[in-house]
């Protein structure tokens, strides 16, 4: 199944809007309508947390021997 | 004669123009020097000398040709021109009507950037067909840029206010000085091998010309030619174009507007995502209750409701059948028996023990009729025949022998009725009425 996979905000979102699409289409049996209606809340609730679930994330700069290190701003003085 | 060998300086300017006119070189020429006299026409035109320390020669810029330089011509400016050389008639002297102009020094660098700016465009660089598409919602970004100074806060600030959640990873590069070529190659080769990055920014802050030189060199251009990640490029301000804005995938006016295109508004996200929840929801509603409302309706539906009455109408059907049945049957019989009546009444009517009785009557008279006739007739007969017997008696040879006649038998028993049939000496039978006599002819006389 798709749940394998990780699947990434926008691909989310695709599928999302297909899935919409599909019920709004209206001739869906019911089974299919409910399996559709609960992937479709999945994927509502797996973007929702991708845009809630801000973990502040760090800056990071590629240093010369080509480890990454936290970035921060240098204020200019 | 004399006078003929005279020309007008009318013809002696043409002359010399067409001499001017015919020099290819002279139609597009390069020249470097100071600006002197220089007098710009209300009209727009701008009239000046170009020197140096041994020469100097007029020059016109027309408006159509100075709107777009990007600076102010002064006196004693040393500027770089491209032009065309030729003679104004009415004042008989020549001047160059310059087409380009550019501020020497930093002229040399732009005619460098003009002719490699060709050279890209005519390789394929700055094709629309090699633009690659920027992703809509990335999860690495990469800034290619000075780890210090305005563009990477500017960058960073603009990432976090719009998509917190998004990855920045920073690749630092030297962007001003004779390096800084070489740097920013590197350090879009390096977020390339990095593998991740959905989307990379490549620039700086504004600057001079000269400082924003090295997003003009030919490698950074290749590089972003080259790169797998498509590069939005933000170099400078809003009027500031570089060569790798040209190459890069997708050009921003400044370092806060590359982040701007480099990343979507979380709250536009959250909208996004918003609608489509809610269009999800109200179809499955819209879903649910359409399907429980046609449940309804045939749940409602009269079959269902009065099931009795489905089979209520048949037994009534099946009541009046039945009753026509019998009905139709009874009546079908009687018809019948009335048919049958009539034959039997009229099977009587003609029976043929009348037609015996009659039959028989005529058979008895006939009979009797018959016996009668047959008596008359026996009796006739009767009388007939003893008539006969009479008049046969009467007839009756024996009777004539009775008178004395007999008759002549030869020996062969045939009756002798003439002299003739016998000879003498036969043997002749003589039967009488009582007897026979057996004699010999002795003698045999014929009468005459």
């Amino acid at each position: 199944m798709s749940e394998d996979k990780v699947l990434s905000f926008e691909e989310a979102m695709e599928k999302l809007e297909q899935i919409v699409g599909h019920l709004e289409e209206g001739d869906v049996p019911l089974e299919k309508a409910i399996t559709y209606f609960q992937e479709g809340m999945k994927l509502s609730k797996l973007c929702h947390d991708k845009l809630q679930h801000v973990e502040k994330q760090m800056e990071q700069i590629l240093r010369e021997d080509g480890e990454l290190e936290p970035f921060t701003i240098q204020e200019e003085e | 004669m004399e006078q003929n060998r005279y020309l007008t300086v009318t013809a002696l300017t043409k002359y010399i123009k067409r001499k001017f006119d015919a020099d290819p070189h002279l139609q597009d020429i390069w020249v470097k020097g100071e600006i002197s006299n220089f007098k710009a026409h209300s009209r727009g035109h701008m009239y000046f000398t170009i020197k140096d320390q041994q020469a100097r020669i007029q020059a016109v810029m027309f408006a159509g040709y100075n709107r777009d330089l990007k600076f102010t011509p002064e006196n004693g400016m040393k500027v770089l021109l491209r032009g065309e050389v030729t003679v104004f008639e009415s004042n008989g002297n020549y001047q160059i009507y310059v087409k380009e102009m550019q501020p020497d020094g930093i002229g040399n660098l732009y005619l460098a950037y003009e002719e490699m700016k060709k050279r890209l465009e005519a390789e394929g660089l700055f094709s629309q067909n090699y633009k690659k598409p920027i992703p809509k919602i990335p999860h690495y970004i990469g800034i290619v840029t000075s780890p210090t100074g305005a563009a990477i806060r500017d960058i960073i600030t603009t990432i976090r206010r719009r998509y917190p959640i998004a990855k920045v990873i920073v690749f630092p590069a030297l962007v001003q000085g004779v390096n800084a070529g070489p740097s920013v190659v590197n350090a879009i080769e390096q977020a390339n091998e990095f593998g991740k990055i959905d989307v990379l920014i490549v620039g700086r802050g504004g600057g001079s010309i000269e400082e924003l030189w090295a997003f003009n060199e030919e490698i950074v251009a290749r590089a972003i030619f080259q790169s797998k990640v498509p590069i939005i490029s933000a170099v400078g301000h809003e009027t500031d174009i570089t060569i790798a804005d040209f190459v890069a995938d997708l050009r921003a006016p400044t370092p806060t507007g590359a982040a701007e295109l480099a990343v979507p508004h979380m709250a536009e996200l959250s909208e996004r995502l918003l609608v489509r929840h809610t269009r999800l929801l109200r179809a499955m509603k819209e879903k649910l209750v359409s399907d429980s409302k046609r449940l309804d309706t045939l749940k409602k539906s009269y079959a269902f409701r009065f099931p009795k009455n489905l089979y209520d109408q048949k037994q009534q059907q099946l009541d009046r059948l039945v009753d026509r049945l019998e009905r139709e049957g009874a009546m079908a019989i009687s018809r019948k028996q009335e048919v049958f009546q009539k034959l039997s009444l009229r099977l009587q009517h003609n029976h043929p023990s009348e037609k015996l009785i009659r039959a028989k009557q005529k058979q008895d008279l006939n009979r009797k009729m018959l016996l009668k006739e047959f008596t008359q007739i026996l009796k006739q007969k009767q009388f007939a025949f003893s008539s006969q017997v009479s008049k046969l008696e009467a007839l009756s040879p024996l009777k004539i022998m009775d008178r004395g006649y007999s008759l002549v038998y030869d020996q062969e028993e045939h009756l002798v009725k003439s002299v003739q049939q016998v000879e003498q000496g036969n043997k002749i039978k003589v039967k009488l009425s009582d007897g026979h006599l057996d004699c010999e002819v002795i003698e045999i006389e014929e009468r005459q």
